[in-house]
């Protein structure tokens, strides 16, 4: 089968029930998108599907027709995105397992709404971070918003 | 001497073993410097640390794990500071497992005495375990040493190295050192420069000096300052750091699914049906010999990470039981024997405790019972590592926190020689304490046995990561206090029963070795705490319980400092003494500790008219070395406890890197209110019940408080600072909930008495 990936287009000989994170992480080498959980429940898998994010633990390959954005996907050559840059700024991350979810998830949230206040943050960053690093987090998309708008 | 002898704690005596049968005059004789082995072409060695090639890349070797808390950073600051050189500019690596990085911080920790304690007896014991750390090699990362560990010994390595670059330039120029400075990575003679890496292959064949001297503070140029972490560009952009990223050529993928009876045996399985599902490999017996710990189990080799886990699901298997009791109910019943009638170790007896409470008047006792239940750790990679073993030799490949342990365990297990056996530490995705262990490693190995001289990644599920944890121990204790007539503190008893750790670790890792002596890990937080009571005693009393325990992040001080600053504030309300006041009081002969608490009072505004419907509660725990008083403030909403506000004070002696001691200190502070707010591990039928984040969770953005960190530095003595802020949080928090509601919760988690806003 097909699966546009972070803008090309990738052919993977999967069983359509394997979920897409075992397909991008094993079959087709792509390890931004992190296993945590298998359920849906931490985030840790986050990658964009049309723009949405998504949980890819939670999603069979088979059932994706949108073009996938992994945080592979998400910087131009060498310049970091706006969010990976504040996340640099504000020193985010601490062990950075959850972070390539994290910085999708932000992404997604920014481009819905560019001047997200907390509560908006706190409904849209639903993902786990064990580490503790959500006052970060919260700094950095408000940075991040900022540059954008400016 | 023989009363001190007594009071050697479990792992100085399996360690000092280890080291008799080492030899004393190997203490004097350095190890060999692991870099030599692997250096590159026109690359050139001075020291376990340092790395320089002649067209001047230069590395730095932080030889602990990291797993978030910025140690790579930080350790290779204290390096860069002395050798003189741009931080930007140099590359920094985990290196090789070797004895040469042992970590001696962390053993003298371990003793059996209050950090605070400086005398004679404790300073012996603290120097014969740098002795022993050097003897038995352990490389490691805990008990939040690493600092502590290398502040002098990484720094020496800095400065020997720009020494002997210095030297090197000396020859070459034909002038006196004494006339040569160093800047940036480059010598200077008046007008001339030299890079660093000109000078590097000739530098490598001198000696270093004899006698090196150190930097004043007043000319740190990158110490006391907050650095970027030199991680920060892969992390964000998902590069493949971690353990579960290892990728080789031809390699497979597995998986293990072990005995939910902890430690049972296995009787039977039947893998017909897995055997033939797509992309399985092999169905392998992980049953180890009778006297492992780990109880049976089956592995999946598999051309895929899902079609293990699948196929791992798919096998029908007949398990035997564990020995401890089989329901949470029966697993406390054994506690509260424990409680009642156990023989203890009592690490603190001051005074006469018994008599002081022999002809208390009633009314004038407090007492109270608490209770905390086992902790997953649940990292958010869940357990993995990778394993090769070909034409006997052995490779693996684990984010974890004890290398040097794991190459003995595994090529004990790949049955080849240690120095056939190279253990790759990679990025850890949180460790908390739980990747001290070796069992992920030794399985791994154990499947690569079976893989055809492939190399196999071996990736648990998280149901198999929570329900095969070695768990913060279950913990029940009984307190009493006596108030005199004055209402002043007279007589403090506490008894702490709960299952011994380093007990249960000697089983896994050493199951020859027979642990005996007081746990130090049982009663931290509260044997140790700079309180000054005439009659004091704590007490720690083994409760026989095999379900694995393990070091969770702050250890015994997770539970014991909410046992403790629990008590202090029912004292409080029971002496009508303000809180901070009554502490204020106790730790009189120790001014570091009045430090903290009237700063963290004075951020929080302590003593400021309360708002309806909220309340502040403040707890102060020393733990690690780290001074550490907080205070939490919640609102009640609606019947549901918001926590709005920490306010943390902490005191570590040196400050080597301010954002990254207040990013820890933060974290340690999520980490015990998630706990507290809602986790337990508890069991039924024999197995645990929790298996994955929506029955295990912790606390999420919309939960998180504002968390206010101020660093003090008035400590004489450098503290930790990767579990320090986790301890007085959890009872800060109980506290602030009897302030806001007048209800006392002592059993954890809170959630079982009343619900957190979502």
């Amino acid at each position: 089968m097909k699966l546009t990936i972070n803008g090309s287009i990738k052919d993977v000989d999967a069983d359509p029930e394997m979920p897409l994170l075992w397909a991008l992480r094993d079959l087709l080498g792509i390890k931004g998108p992190k296993f945590g959980c298998g359920i849906g429940a931490c985030g840790a898998c986050t990658v964009l599907i049309d723009g949405e994010p998504q949980r890819s633990c939670s999603v069979t390959v088979g059932s994706v027709s949108g073009a996938i954005t992994t945080i592979e996907g998400v910087s131009s050559g060498e310049n970091l995105h706006v969010v990976q840059q504040a996340w640099i700024d504000e020193q985010v991350p601490q062990c950075g397992y959850c972070q390539s979810g994290q910085i999708l998830a932000a992404i997604a949230l920014l481009n819905e709404n560019p001047k997200p206040n907390d509560d908006d943050i706190s409904e849209a960053m639903t993902n786990l971070c064990r580490c503790g690093t959500y006052p970060r987090i919260r700094s950095a998309i408000h940075r991040a918003a900022k540059k954008m708008g400016a | 001497m023989g009363k001190i002898l007594r009071r050697t704690f479990l792992i100085g005596s399996a360690a000092i073993v280890g080291g008799v049968a080492f030899g004393y005059y190997k203490y004097t004789k350095p190890y060999d410097n692991p870099l030599e082995d692997e250096l590159a072409e026109g690359e050139a060695t001075f020291d376990p640390y340092v790395k320089i090639t002649s067209d001047n890349n230069i590395t730095i070797i932080a030889p602990r794990a990291e797993m978030g808390q910025g140690v790579s950073t930080t350790l290779a600051a204290l390096v860069a500071e002395e050798l003189d050189v741009d931080f930007e500019k140099i590359t920094v690596e985990h290196g090789p497992t070797s004895f040469a990085y042992h970590n001696s911080g962390m053993l003298e920790d371990g003793t059996p005495f209050p950090h605070y304690e400086r005398g004679v007896v404790s300073n012996m014991m603290r120097g014969a375990m740098g002795v022993v750390s050097k003897f038995t090699g352990i490389q490691a990362t805990g008990g939040s040493s690493s600092t502590k560990d290398a502040y002098i010994k990484m720094r020496q390595a800095g400065c020997a190295a720009r020494e002997t670059l210095k030297l090197a330039a000396a020859n070459k120029l034909g002038v006196d050192v004494t006339s040569l400075k160093t800047e940036s990575g480059f010598v200077i003679s008046g007008e001339i420069r030299i890079a660093y890496g000109e000078l590097a292959m000739d530098a490598a064949k001198l000696n270093p000096p004899a006698e090196i001297k150190l930097k004043p503070k007043s000319e740190w140029k990158i110490l006391g300052k907050s650095q970027k972490r030199t991680d920060m560009l892969a992390k964000v952009t998902g590069a493949p750091i971690f353990g579960i990223d290892v990728d080789l050529p031809d390699m497979v993928y597995g998986t293990i699914r072990m005995n939910p009876y902890l430690g049972g045996k296995m009787f039977s399985f039947d893998a017909s049906k897995a055997e033939k599902m797509p992309g399985v490999i092999k169905i392998v017996d992980m049953s180890g010999p009778e006297n492992e710990a780990f109880g049976g189990g089956i592995g999946v080799i598999a051309s895929n990470t899902w079609a293990a886990f699948k196929a791992a699901e798919a096998v029908d298997i007949k398990w035997g039981k564990s020995d401890y009791p089989a329901a949470t109910d029966g697993i406390n019943a054994v506690l509260a024997k424990a409680l009642k009638s156990g023989a203890g170790d009592s690490l603190r007896n001051d005074g006469d405790a018994e008599t002081a409470f022999a002809d208390a008047p009633r009314p004038s006792v407090v007492e109270a019972e608490y209770y905390v239940p086992y902790l997953a750790h649940a990292c958010m990679e869940p357990m993995n590592a990778t394993a090769w073993l070909k034409g006997g030799k052995l490779q693996v490949w684990a984010p974890n926190q004890s290398p040097t342990i794991i190459r003995a365990d595994c090529a004990y297990e790949a049955g080849v020689e240690e120095k056939d056996t190279r253990v790759h530490t990679t990025f850890l995705g949180g460790g908390f304490g739980r990747r001290a262990e070796v069992d992920f490693c030794r399985f791994a190995t154990r499947l690569a046995k079976h893989a055809d001289e492939k190399p196999v990644k071996v990736t648990w599920t998280r149901e198999e990561d929570i329900r095969h944890d070695t768990y913060r121990p279950v913990a029940m204790a009984k307190f009493k206090a006596r108030l005199d007539e004055k209402g002043t503190l007279a007589a403090f008893d506490a008894r702490i029963a709960s299952p011994s750790i380093i007990a249960s670790l000697m089983g896994r890792a050493f199951p020859s070795l027979s642990p005996a002596g007081p746990d130090r890990t049982m009663i931290e937080g509260a044997f140790d705490q700079p309180y000054t009571i005439a009659n004091h005693r704590v007490t720690a009393i083994k409760a026989p319980l095999s379900v694995p325990v393990g070091f969770w992040r702050a250890v015994g001080n997770s539970f014991n400092g909410f046992f403790n600053e629990s008590f202090i504030d029912e004292i409080a309300v029971k002496a009508k003494i303000d809180p901070v006041e009554l502490r204020l009081g106790l730790m009189k002969d120790h001014p570091t500790a009045m430090g903290v608490v009237k700063k963290v009072a004075a951020m929080a505004d302590w003593g400021a008219e309360t708002i309806e419907g909220r309340g502040k509660g403040i707890a102060f725990t020393l733990s690690f070395g780290a001074w550490v008083a907080q205070v939490v403030e919640v609102s009640i909403i609606e019947g549901e406890v918001k926590i709005k506000n920490v306010w943390c004070a902490v005191d570590v002696g040196e400050a080597l890197d301010p954002s990254i001691i207040k990013a820890q200190v933060m974290s340690g502070i999520v980490f015990g209110l998630s706990s507290a707010m809602g986790q337990e591990i508890t069991f039924a039928d024999g197995a645990v019940e929790q298996g994955n984040f929506d029955d295990f969770d912790a606390m999420r953005m919309g939960q998180c408080p504002n968390i206010h960190v101020e660093i003090l530095q008035d400590a004489e003595i450098m503290g930790g600072v990767g579990e320090v802020g986790t301890p007085p949080s959890i009872p800060a928090l109980a506290n602030a909930i009897y302030a806001a509601t007048g209800k006392r919760i002592r059993t954890m988690p809170l959630s079982r008495e009343i619900d957190f806003v979502a």
